[in-house]
């Protein structure tokens, strides 16, 4: 079982990323460079991790998205690789179309950088397995752009066809005025998960805070590919 | 033939743009009462070179906001195009 952490320039939470998948979770973890077009299909899993893509410039990921690996992770999310966007990662992922939506700036105007409450909203996707729907989870944000829109006839669809994961708790709970609280969705076939929070920040006791809900996130991933992996008989 | 292109992307009119509330906020804090439905949006400017016609440049124009300059999710956006004196 092998993970993959994309580093564009101005990723910033990309070590975090590697960090849990190499030491918490012990598993082989490449970083993938953005500017190389490769072949990964060696990779069980890759992470889009947080950051200032190019600075940001435009739109948030919207240059990243041209970067030539993307190219790459584009064809590995349509065969069915499992991918996670963290912040950033999911405004690429947005960008590149392998998630509805868009991304605006917060309705407050202010960057959030505090701990959020989240009801796991779909316990069936590789992502979420570990939890049962209607669990909370506490996990940290820390964005300027995470107000999550989508048209009317979107968010209808994503909500029958459960692909909303997870929400903040309440509009009180909500930093940044989404659309229906959503702070992470997955695409139908539940490949692709994109969210706001960062569960790499809250994944072991000592980074403080008492939550380690991120963990959560990374082991279902795990167990996941682990059932996979034994249907495949590997 | 070269041309010159201004581009001009909003949000769409459906959109709520907080950016916009906060500067007419602003606008009325330092006491004029009088103006309403600001909006931010983003200006860009750019030479094309090598073009024939402005209906080849106008699909191109169109072709870069939609991939790259505009986010069609929930972006406006409208060109000027303007032939480059030689």
């Amino acid at each position: 079982m092998k993970f993959g952490v994309v580093t564009f320039p101005g990723s910033n939470c990309d070590q975090d990323c590697y960090h849990v998948a190499a030491e918490v979770l012990n598993k082989p973890t490449d970083m993938v460079w953005h500017k190389d077009k490769q072949d990964l299909s060696e990779y069980d899993c890759l992470i889009l991790p947080g950051g200032f893509s190019y600075g940001d410039y435009l739109r948030t990921g919207a240059i990243a998205r041209f970067s030539p690996i993307m190219e790459s992770v584009i064809e590995y999310a349509e065969a069915g690789g499992l991918v996670i966007g963290i912040c950033n990662g999911f405004q690429i992922l947005l960008e590149a179309g392998l998630l509805p939506g868009a991304m605006k700036v917060n309705d407050s105007l202010k960057f959030v950088c505090d701990y959020t409450k989240l009801e796991v909203v779909n316990d069936d996707t590789p992502f979420t397995n570990r939890c049962n729907s209607g669990d909370i989870l506490e996990i940290p944000v820390a964005h300027g752009e995470g107000n999550y829109h989508i048209d009317e006839e979107g968010l209808a669809e994503l909500i029958a066809n459960q692909q909303i994961v997870v929400r903040y708790l309440s509009e009180e709970e909500n930093p940044n005025g989404s659309v229906d609280n959503i702070a992470g969705i997955c695409n139908q076939e539940r490949n692709v998960f994109g969210l706001m929070p960062h569960p790499e920040r809250c994944s072991e006791s000592i980074l403080g805070n008492g939550s380690t809900d991120g963990y959560q996130i990374f082991a279902s991933i795990v167990e996941y590919l682990s059932k996979r992996g034994e249907e495949c008989g590997e | 033939m070269d041309w010159k292109v201004k581009i001009k992307v909003m949000l769409k009119k459906s959109i709520l743009d907080p950016q916009g509330q906060a500067v007419e906020d602003g606008l009325e804090a330092l006491g004029y009462n009088n103006v309403s439905e600001v909006k931010v949006g983003k200006h860009l400017e750019l030479s094309i070179e090598d073009v024939a016609t402005e209906e080849e440049l106008e699909e191109q124009v169109e072709e870069m906001c939609e991939r790259l300059l505009a986010n069609p999710v929930i972006e406006d956006y409208t060109f000027q195009v303007e032939e480059m004196e030689g």
